[in-house]
């Protein structure tokens, strides 16, 4: 009898702090499920369609893989697949030419990024702690507004007749207008002005919580600013680089908005190319292989980066 | 960093925050501009706003953009809560580096990317492209974003909360909906207007997935774009910065009032001890 019982005797705040298996399983499954469904499998359909041949039809590609005809469809199927899209990418020299130009301008403009943003980081961490929270609202502020949006903004201000180049004129800076609109410097500019905040927020964080007794300590003992600075507060910040360089890095390198507004032609990027490729041209197993050789190229930063990201939750949790 | 602001940092801070804000700033203004030419000042007016509102197509597209952007908010929200809590409170689990790294891979991925595999997806399995597909792709980017914001609330509470409803009884569930929910509520408020936001914002997804009779305000916005700078467009991106900073400052100034409400309570529950 007391045998019996003994399973039921232990604490009920025990038995109630377990949730029941299936319950954590199914709290666990949904947002698992819904992610390898919509987020990974279609990475997998890219592939297969990137070796699949371009045809005129709806949808535009062979072969389909039809479960109807059962172990011939699939043999038929996989006997059809092929490496031509990829050789076609190696071929052309518009698609190379496009990946080493996405990531000369996306490394450039990581650059210039980091340049802009570490001042106004470093600033906004010395500011008095009462208008910090204003500072850092005021940064996350442009990034709520559509990116469209703010691209569109500096169509009006880059343009040959826009409001920069009648400001130069205006105040006689310049006796000819600028030509910045559709070249790389405006895609340059726009990137830089885009993913800001991104670089921004990262920085902010690492250097708000140096601890500045390390600058006292570095100071009493006879260090000059600038040389403190160098070996104590960039060496202390450099998580925020690194954050804030991938931030910005990764979406830049296949960016297709930025260089499709403000670059005009002969701005050549990898996002732009693939999204030719599939609206004007239609052509969606070459646009399906730019993106896996696009996503080959991004694949090392990109698990660098949530590496990093989920090593952040591992030290909190 | 207690020496204060230096000159140095003035003028870091004065170019950097000028720098974000004039363009905007300068499309506001031109929205009012009475002149059709974009560079000419002509006197203040708003006409462009009248004219919108008889626009059929933009009145039409910006329905199907706030339609999309409620419903995947809300969807979003509740999948990027339970994300969250999956990778902060389920502790080890098969297939956890996975999971986590498809919450956060979404955050960096290129929009041609994740556009060009999710049309894939829906056009292999037979799904007609429309509203549907629209709001099952922007609920998968938001839903990431959602996930990262609860996340970092979830990590910072005080467990023993928790622990101590459990211990006095309290069914994990009722647990949940008492104690945790209410102290994760302002994230999982900034998580809905994150993903809300991203919703109406997206345009590079949007184009991929959307099919006949479901265009936004972005691909409308950005089919005019490509033919030249329009006042009336400014109308309308004015119209849209207006309604999400106020959104963004109302939400910031309500958590902010929560949290010093929760400190208050907090130092009046440790004083009664």
């Amino acid at each position: 009898m007391t045998d019996a019982a003994a399973p039921d005797a232990s604490p009920p705040a025990r038995a109630a702090a377990a949730p029941g298996r299936w319950k954590r399983w199914l709290l666990i499954a949904i947002p698992y499920c819904w992610l390898l469904a919509l987020f990974l499998a279609p990475f997998f359909i890219v592939l297969k369609i990137s070796v699949s041949d371009t045809v005129i039809a709806q949808p535009p590609y062979e072969p389909v893989l039809d479960l109807s005809q059962g172990w011939q469809g699939i043999k038929d199927w996989w006997s059809a697949l092929d490496l031509e899209n990829y050789s076609a990418l190696f071929d052309d020299e518009l698609y190379l030419a496009s990946y080493l130009s996405s990531l000369k301008i996306a490394t450039i403009s990581t650059l210039l990024t980091l340049a802009i943003a570490y001042p106004m980081a470093y600033g906004m961490a010395r500011a008095p702690k009462s208008i910090r929270p204003t500072l850092l609202m005021a940064v996350i502020l442009p990034f709520w507004t559509s990116l469209l949006i703010r691209v569109y903004a500096w169509i009006g201000i880059l343009n040959p007749d826009g409001l920069l180049n009648a400001f130069l004129l205006w105040a006689r800076v310049i006796n000819e207008p600028l030509y910045i609109m559709n070249t790389e410097t405006a895609v340059y500019i726009g990137i830089v002005y885009s993913y800001l905040p991104f670089m921004v927020l990262p920085l902010y964080a690492s250097l708000e919580k140096l601890d500045e007794t390390l600058l006292e300590a570095a100071a009493d003992l006879g260090c000059p600013p600038w040389k403190a600075f160098w070996k104590i507060t960039v060496p202390l910040s450099l998580p925020g680089v690194i954050a804030g360089c991938f931030l910005v890095f990764i979406p830049a390198v296949g960016e297709f908005v930025i260089p499709d507004l403000l670059g005009g032609s002969e701005t050549l990027m990898i996002g732009k190319t693939l999204y030719n490729e599939f609206f004007l041209n239609r052509d969606w197993p070459v646009s399906s292989a730019i993106a896996v050789l696009l996503l080959l190229v991004l694949v090392v930063p990109i698990a660098i980066y949530n590496n990093i990201q989920a090593r952040e939750i591992g030290d909190k949790a | 960093m207690r020496k204060g602001l230096s000159g140095v940092n003035i003028v870091a801070l004065t170019f950097g925050f000028a720098f974000l804000y004039l363009p905007i700033l300068l499309l506001v203004i031109y929205s009012f501009n009475a002149s059709q030419l974009v560079t000419v000042w002509g006197g203040f007016s708003t006409r462009w706003y009248v004219s919108l509102f008889h626009n059929e197509q933009l009145l039409e597209a910006a329905w199907v953009t706030i339609r999309v952007g409620l419903l995947s908010a809300t969807v979003a929200t509740v999948l990027g809560t339970l994300a969250a809590i999956t990778l902060v409170r389920m502790g080890r689990f098969p297939g956890r580096t996975l999971f986590s790294g498809m919450v956060y891979a979404p955050l960096v991925m290129p929009e041609v990317i994740t556009g060009l595999s999710m049309l894939l997806l829906f056009v292999a399995i037979g799904l007609d492209r429309g509203f549907i597909t629209l709001a099952l792709a922007h609920i998968t980017f938001s839903m990431c974003f959602v996930a990262v914001v609860v996340q970092s609330r979830l990590i910072s509470f005080d467990r023993s909360l928790e622990e101590a409803a459990l211990d006095l009884g309290c069914t994990p569930f009722k647990t949940f909906f008492v104690i945790t929910l209410p102290i994760i509520l302002p994230a999982i408020v900034s998580g809905w207007m994150l993903a809300f936001t991203l919703s109406i914002d997206d345009l590079v997804i949007s184009q991929f997935t959307t099919g006949p009779g479901a265009t936004t305000l972005p691909m409308r916005i950005y089919s005019s774009v490509r033919l030249g700078v329009k006042p009336e467009i400014n109308a309308v991106c004015t119209i849209l910065i207006a309604i999400v900073t106020t959104g963004v400052i109302i939400a910031s100034i309500a958590t902010k009032r929560a949290e010093n409400e929760r400190m208050k309570a907090e130092r009046a529950a440790a004083a009664g001890r």
